[in-house]
């Protein structure tokens, strides 16, 4: 298992590297450079540059090289120093920037995962046993309008639902009156209150997703030979089902976590732009707009490494919860 | 829904089915004959014919893609018309039945502004004084079908002096369903251009890796992997950034579908890969070759025509995924920007919740593009389904 483990995170220090390059590559690409834009910004403004201003800012930044110097100097400054580089638009270390966000992303990602799991599993459960029943084809029916809708859409839908109904969209993570308030009950409840639509949001297309998967799953097991064995032996059909069938079932759901987190994680940047939430999401947003590179470059970056993670973790549990996939790896 | 994945038994099931009504009155007489002599492809057909949604979903994307085709004759107005008197108007009801009680055919009432004393927002409401009735087949404005030929035919609009929004208008005056009905020529066929692209680039990359083997197949399996852990989205998102803002429209449009196909060929070609090194080893390519057969004509003949159901499934699964793609990022202002239209291009205007609340019409391209998706989702799930017919 550890050998296993371990060659894996090996084959990933190429693959990362790989990624680095392609990411500082694509995001090099646009033409002119955050000095340029800040420039045409300033210039609105009635703000005068001369060439030497302009040069002389340039060179401080070292965007006056070739993209491959500057992303040597970019990756050395990560692999030497952790220094991902300076965020121009924020004035601040790219590492503040990101790690200021971190929490509350955390926070809204892994409330999104508990509901998913908390949800989906019985849904599923329900949905194979009562197989073809009412309740069947009800989450059926919300299952793939869950998972047509885009994620960003489907918030503002329900912002509007709550502007209409409580005349506020529910924009942000708390409201304007408690922003600069220590925590109290009132603004945890606030807080809650305004998870609610994000919660959902990001939620439904995994969730709509898993409760198909569980579904299948289980009924896969519930047609197994074995199944009849238990039945035959006297087995109570309860005990079929939770201590055999779902078990079994559960394992290529169980296995999906550490990719669900990444999903999650990367999949709600655009309805986080839409909802305005304070997350990674809204981050990279502003940076491709503004072409603050190292910003964005570092966001796309640690984004695939926590994929590759995930799936490295998902890897992991399948081998760990599943004898076969282990002995079929290690030979 | 899945009760095409149990074969029925003893043609109870299908019987049953039958009389029901759910299968055409020939699918429940004995076929056993039949069956056994049907072709591949036929079978196939039998059995997409089986998933009722499948089915439905078809019609709708049948009928979508009908409309895009023929836009420009079923949208009343132009891309660039607008009218400044009737901005963010709603949409205007259709009647049958006049003030005095009567029945007549399809009119709508001219349009009326008034300004709320209060807030100074314009009022759209009915003039009854006018009535115009909707014309089929009427000249309008004229536009050039397809960049073929001139026309000023359009399916319906109403006489002279008269206004018709069915979906109501957008915040620079323009008539929604026009702009939604041209859209759809933008957003629907962006996924097909971008398919094609990379079903050659899947299918050429998967056949070299499959075919050759060796190292040339890990460094193309190792390249794939890496693109595979990029997240999708942002990176589509960081692409779209680098287009410059004032390119053509074509070349914007072009710049757009190559991005979207560029990371969406990577499970096309490692479905083709997979399939060319199992097919491989199947005792029916092992005969071919035994009999003669050139490597050329087992892979023309007997390699591809094996999986191409797969592929075509494959494809068809993730067109929804390009669509969302194109939507959200136009919504951002990352992906196509005006004066091209897509139905993301559209939705902008509904970034802004309180212009949404407001406005509520503004949403329409919303209920396209979730249909579309859906439709794509289900029709894609009958061709799975259909593409192994012998399970």
């Amino acid at each position: 298992m550890l050998r296993f483990i371990s060659r894996r995170l090996l084959v990933m220090i190429p693959m990362v590297l790989l990624i680095s390059v392609i990411v500082f590559f694509v995001i090099q690409l646009p033409p002119g450079d955050f000095m340029s834009s800040y420039i045409a910004k300033m210039e609105a403004s009635n703000e005068v540059f001369d060439q030497n201003t302009i040069a002389r800012m340039r060179a401080q930044y070292g965007l006056d090289q070739p993209w491959y110097v500057q992303y040597a100097k970019w990756i050395a400054g990560i692999l030497t120093r952790g220094d991902f580089g300076y965020s121009f638009s924020y004035n601040r270390p790219v590492w503040d920037v990101l790690s200021q966000r971190m929490g509350t992303t955390l926070a809204i990602s892994l409330t999104t995962m508990a509901f998913t799991y908390l949800f989906s599993i019985p849904a599923g459960i329900y949905s194979a046993v009562k197989q073809y029943s009412f309740g069947d084809y009800l989450l059926s029916v919300i299952g793939f309008l869950g998972m047509g809708t885009p994620n960003f859409l489907f918030a503002i839908i329900l912002m509007v639902i709550s502007y209409n109904w409580f005349g506020d969209p529910m924009l942000g993570l708390v409201s304007q009156q408690f922003v600069n308030q220590p925590m109290s009950w009132a603004k945890l409840l606030d807080i809650l209150k305004h998870m609610i639509i994000p919660v959902i949001v990001i939620g439904t297309a995994n969730t709509c997703g898993l409760i198909r998967t569980m579904r299948s799953q289980l009924l896969d097991e519930i047609s197994r030979p074995y199944v009849l064995t238990a039945r035959a032996k006297g087995l109570s059909e309860k005990r079929i089902l939770y201590k055999y069938c779902v078990r079994a079932a559960l394992n290529p759901i169980a296995s999906t976590i550490g990719w669900s987190l990444t999903s999650i994680f990367t999949g709600s940047t655009i309805s986080a732009i839409v909802m305005n939430l304070p997350t990674q999401g809204p981050l990279l947003h502003q940076a491709l707009l503004n072409q603050d590179m190292y910003l964005a470059g570092s966001w796309l970056l640690l984004m695939t490494v926590m994929i590759l993670l995930g799936t490295i973790l998902s890897d992991i549990l399948l081998a760990w919860l599943d004898p076969r996939i282990r002995y079929v790896k290690a030979r | 829904m899945n009760q095409n994945k149990k074969k029925p038994q003893g043609g109870l099931l299908r019987r049953l089915l039958g009389q029901m009504g759910f299968l055409p009155q020939r699918m429940v007489v004995d076929e056993t004959e039949a069956y056994y002599a049907a072709s591949q492809w036929q079978l196939m057909g039998r059995k997409f014919r089986k998933h009722k949604l499948a089915r439905i979903a078809m019609v709708v994307l049948g009928l979508l893609y009908l409309q895009a085709l023929l836009g420009q004759f079923i949208a009343p107005q132009g891309l660039t018309t607008y009218s400044s008197a009737f901005v963010n108007c709603g949409p205007t009801p259709i009647r049958i039945v006049d003030d005095s009680g009567r029945l007549r055919a399809p009119f709508v009432y001219g349009i009326a502004t008034e300004r709320d004393p209060v807030t100074m927002r314009k009022h759209y409401t009915e003039d009854r004084s006018r009535i115009y009735p909707i014309q089929f087949f009427t000249r309008g404005e004229p536009y050039r079908f397809l960049g073929l030929f001139e026309s000023d035919l359009h399916l319906f609009g109403v006489g002279e002096g008269g206004r018709i929004f069915l979906y109501g208008t957008d915040g620079g005056g323009r008539d929604l369903f026009s702009r939604i009905v041209l859209g759809s020529q933008v957003s629907l066929s962006l996924p097909l251009v971008g398919l094609s692209v990379s079903f050659v680039l899947g299918l050429v990359i998967g056949s070299i890796s499959g075919y050759f083997g060796g190292i040339v197949d890990s460094i193309i399996q190792r390249l794939i992997e890496v693109l595979m852990s990029f997240p999708t989205l942002p990176l589509w998102m960081a692409l779209s950034a680098a287009i410059p803002p004032r390119v053509p429209m074509l070349q914007m449009y072009l710049l757009i579908t190559m991005i979207l196909s560029l990371l969406s060929w990577t499970g096309l070609a490692r479905t083709v890969r997979g399939k060319f090194m199992s097919l491989r080893e199947e005792d029916y390519v092992m005969a071919a070759r035994l009999a003669g057969v050139s490597d050329r004509k087992i892979i023309m003949t007997h390699l591809i025509p094996g999986f191409m159901s797969y592929l075509i499934v494959s494809m068809t699964m993730s067109v929804p995924a390009m669509i969302i793609g194109e939507t959200s990022m136009s919504f951002l202002g990352l992906g196509l920007r005006s004066p091209v239209t897509s139905w993301g291009v559209l939705l902008k205007e509904a970034q802004e919740i309180q212009n949404v609340a407001l406005y509520s019409w503004k949403l329409i391209p919303l209920v396209y593009v979730i249909v579309t998706v859906i439709s794509f989702n289900f029709f894609g799930d009958g061709l799975r389904d259909a593409a192994d017919p012998y399970t």
